[in-house]
């Protein structure tokens, strides 16, 4: 680790960089050390618990199964999570904490793959408890209700639910290095989520050559059968090139520009 | 050591930065002088690797600031003192700090304690903060990681006269220790009392530089007599020319020495002779840095 000129280098170089681990941690850190990051995090928690007693009051006996419970978490879990994802990147530029951040570690894309590992690992965290939240909610309230418990969520079905909720934290992260604003980060994805697909389904719906091609472009629509349980080869081929489009297309370039552009 | 050479750095149509090379020497504080928009964040930017420059290099020590593997370690840097997390609290700012660059958490208090910032206030959000704090703040994690060289844009900025005096006491003892600092200013005064060498910026472009002796040399002398009117005509026949500065007082490109020869020949009682230090290279700020001064500063005002 010498580039050393002609001069006698007059900074002693410390051979140890900076881990990665020690880049996850510190990202972590930052998701809840902000009043902005803690709440969004603990309104998560809150609403997931709403959801749950919603579903225990408004509900027959015969839906207290775990999967009713996981579904209505999942839906506020689909919407806030994401959010987590874009903050993490956009505030270094809307906070302009990017001229410390990558003072510290001039390589960007440490911190970005730092960014990722910790968004993700906090998604994959938030998602287990959710989980157990939903199972928990599903004891209380057939107890209530007077009911057996039906656990129907099986491996396959959780598995399902985590890979659409890390879909949409990809999404949105992948979004958030391209906008570098949390304010047209958080409303691009949210029109993609709700606006554009439903544009899209009316148009499937005029347009047949457009409902052949509909599942192959849209990730929302690609993950239907994911959320049905009715996955197949083909699924899984239009899952993979619409995360493409959505995730892997948006996520590069943003990486790209991220690491050359200037931070002010 | 800082070496920048022919750095460049444009803006579509407009040069930021044009062919600037200086060092900053190890022991030794290096100000950073030109008026706002001159170049000076710019280059600051590139020697930290946050703003890729079109030509030329900006070295550390010898390496390239990205090329260091836990930089703050080596070099302490502050851009902006504001560029803060508005919720985050200043304790946090520095934890953060020493987390990532691997240090224990004791110096996160050596720090507070090094700033004068006082437990209460260290557990405040940055939002709540004045820009003198937020200074303080900055310029205890640019000292965090114990760094060989500090890199400080407008540190005084917000600064009270006692910080601003403390943050003096604090840079010069820093380079007696044989560190290295480049300090910008837009305010001569400021850096003119600290600064060891002066590097003078301009339109993107170098003014001047050197030490501040080199740059004093030429600077001429301040003279004050008890019947001025006198002493200008006596100058003016001695074919010295001056002009009025200040309460009976007046500057001449003349010696201290010439000057006084003039003053005795003639008999005028001089109630002040010295070489015109801080307002000749005032003068000199303002005329070279005149055309990016957005104000016309009328001549001689500047005593």
């Amino acid at each position: 680790m010498s580039t050393a000129t002609l001069d006698q280098p007059t900074v002693k170089v410390e051979s140890d960089p900076i881990p990665l681990s020690r880049l996850v941690k510190v990202e972590l850190r930052k998701l809840v050390d902000t009043r902005a990051g803690l709440w969004l995090l603990v309104a998560i928690g809150v609403i997931s618990i709403v959801a749950t007693v919603v579903v225990i009051l408004v509900a027959d006996g015969g839906q207290m199964t775990h999967d009713t419970f996981v579904n209505a978490i999942g839906t506020p879990l689909s919407v806030l999570l994401p959010v987590v994802a874009i903050l993490s990147v956009t505030s270094e530029w809307s906070q302009r904490t990017g001229l410390v951040t990558f003072t510290l570690e001039p390589r960007r894309g440490r911190t970005v793959v730092a960014k990722l590992l910790a968004v993700l690992l906090t998604g994959l965290v938030t998602i287990v408890i959710a989980i157990g939240l939903a199972a928990v909610a599903t004891l209380i309230g057939s107890a209530i209700k007077g009911t057996d418990p039906i656990w129907n969520l099986g491996w396959d079905g959780a598995g399902s639910w985590v890979l659409v909720q890390l879909l949409g934290l990809l999404c949105a992260f992948g979004f958030a290095t391209v906008l570098r604003s949390s304010a047209a980060a958080i409303v691009v994805f949210y029109a993609y989520t709700f606006v554009v697909t439903g544009l899209l389904s009316a148009l499937a719906f005029y347009q047949d050559w457009f409902a052949d091609l509909w599942p192959w472009v849209d990730l929302n629509r690609a993950q239907q059968p994911l959320i049905t349980a009715t996955m197949d080869g083909q699924d899984w081929v239009h899952l993979a090139t619409s995360s493409g489009i959505w995730i892997v297309l948006p996520m590069a370039v943003g990486v790209w520009t991220l690491l050359r552009s200037e931070v002010k | 050591m800082i070496t920048v050479e022919g750095l460049s750095k444009r803006y579509g149509g407009f040069v930021a930065v044009d062919d600037v090379s200086f060092t900053a020497k190890p022991g030794q504080v290096t100000g950073f002088l030109g008026p706002n928009g001159a170049g000076k964040s710019t280059t600051m930017r590139i020697i930290a690797g946050l703003t890729p420059q079109d030509r030329g290099t900006a070295t550390v020590g010898g390496h390239r600031f990205a090329d260091l593997p836990n930089p703050s370690r080596q070099v302490g840097v502050l851009l902006d003192a504001s560029a803060q997390h508005a919720g985050r609290t200043g304790r946090e700012v520095l934890t953060i700090g020493a987390l990532t660059m691997g240090l224990p958490m004791s110096r996160v208090e050596e720090m507070l304690a090094l700033v004068s910032l006082t437990g209460s206030e260290s557990k405040r959000r940055i939002r709540n903060y004045s820009l003198g704090m937020r200074q303080r703040l900055g310029i205890a994690h640019a000292l965090l990681g114990d760094p060989q060289v500090l890199i400080l844009d407008e540190p005084a900025n917000g600064l009270d006269p006692a910080g601003i005096h403390w943050m003096r006491g604090l840079l010069r003892e820093y380079a007696n220790r044989g560190g290295t600092v480049l300090l910008s200013s837009h305010l001569l005064h400021e850096v003119e009392v600290i600064a060891d060498e002066l590097i003078v910026i301009g339109h993107g472009k170098i003014q001047a530089q050197g030490t501040k002796s080199e740059l004093l040399q030429t600077a001429g002398t301040f003279v004050r007599a008890l019947e001025p009117d006198l002493l200008v005509s006596a100058l003016s026949q001695a074919g010295v020319h001056a002009t009025p500065s200040g309460d009976r007082g007046m500057r001449t490109d003349a010696s201290p020495e010439e000057v006084g020869k003039v003053a005795a020949a003639a008999g005028i009682v001089l109630v002040e002779l010295r070489a015109a230090e801080g307002a000749g290279l005032e003068e000199m700020f303002l005329q070279l840095t005149s055309d990016t001064q957005r104000e016309n500063v009328p001549q001689g005002a500047s005593a």
